[in-house]
């Protein structure tokens, strides 16, 4: 059932991304950073959750998720330390993806040549 | 003739059916992506006996490591043209974008070339999620508290 999920909900996502690519004059850039800022307007209104209740790990691979996760984790470094918190926490969840993405991207630029 | 002006007639001539397809790939291997994470989040909360939070974030990872190996042996950028959103949209895309502009300028050198270049495309995800973010929370904090 879980894979069920995930499927549709990732499939959903990227459909829609697919969607307004066709159908529109915007890149792949605009549509992952307007995503992202979507994903973090649906934290804020509360309906990120119920995606990630539904979707699981699902909910968690989409560009979207990112958007969440810094939302997230600004307003919970607000609760533990106020204004500082939301600057000292604002990429704590978000860490682990951008932290991998630059160290395998750097590892592998050393090894490997363009293709072309 | 303009850029523009012939964009908008590739887009005219285009075929309502290739768009279709366009959407259907996306779709189904979008999908995939979603059921590849779900068994690499099953076989780390089962056989690793990792908690949920850490499976989530490895997983993410996992997924990262996966798709920039596949950028920089070659598959992924045939793959993307293909799927194009369907692998785009996922986290899958932003590791495809940060290894491939390193790929590509890594022949300007280190600094000018790879670091100059390095968040080209995937910066615009990083600036504006932080920037809506970090306003959200602002209206969150202000108006309810």
């Amino acid at each position: 059932m879980t894979y069920l999920n995930s499927f549709l909900f990732v499939g959903t996502i990227c459909l829609i991304g697919q969607l307004i690519l066709d159908n529109t004059k915007l890149t792949p850039g605009h549509i992952t950073s307007l995503f992202t800022a979507l994903g973090a307007l649906l934290s804020f209104l509360g309906i990120y959750k119920l995606f990630i209740d539904w979707a699981g790990i699902g909910a968690s691979i989409p560009i979207t998720s990112f958007g969440n996760l810094l939302y997230q984790s600004c307003y919970e470094g607000y609760k533990m330390n106020g204004i500082l918190g939301m600057f000292t926490h604002l990429l704590g969840g978000t860490s682990g993806g951008i932290s991998s993405a630059i160290i395998f991207a750097t590892i592998l630029t050393v090894i490997f040549k363009a293709r072309d | 003739m303009k850029q523009e002006e012939y964009q908008e007639l590739v887009k005219q001539l285009t075929p309502k059916e290739k768009r279709l397809s366009h959407a259907l790939i996306a779709f189904v291997s979008g999908g995939m992506v979603g059921v590849f994470s779900t068994l690499v989040y099953e076989i780390l909360t089962t056989t690793f006996a990792l908690g949920k939070s850490s499976a989530t974030i490895w997983t993410v990872i996992i997924l990262i490591g996966v798709s920039s190996l596949l950028t920089a042996l070659g598959f992924f950028d045939r793959w993307v043209k293909k799927c194009q959103c369907g692998l785009i949209i996922p986290t899958s895309g932003f590791a495809h974008s940060v290894t491939s502009s390193a790929l590509d300028y890594k022949k300007d050198g280190l600094i000018t070339g790879l670091g100059a270049n390095f968040f080209k495309l995937a910066g615009s995800v990083i600036l504006y999620g932080i920037i809506s973010a970090f306003l959200l929370t602002v209206i969150k904090v202000v108006f309810y508290g």
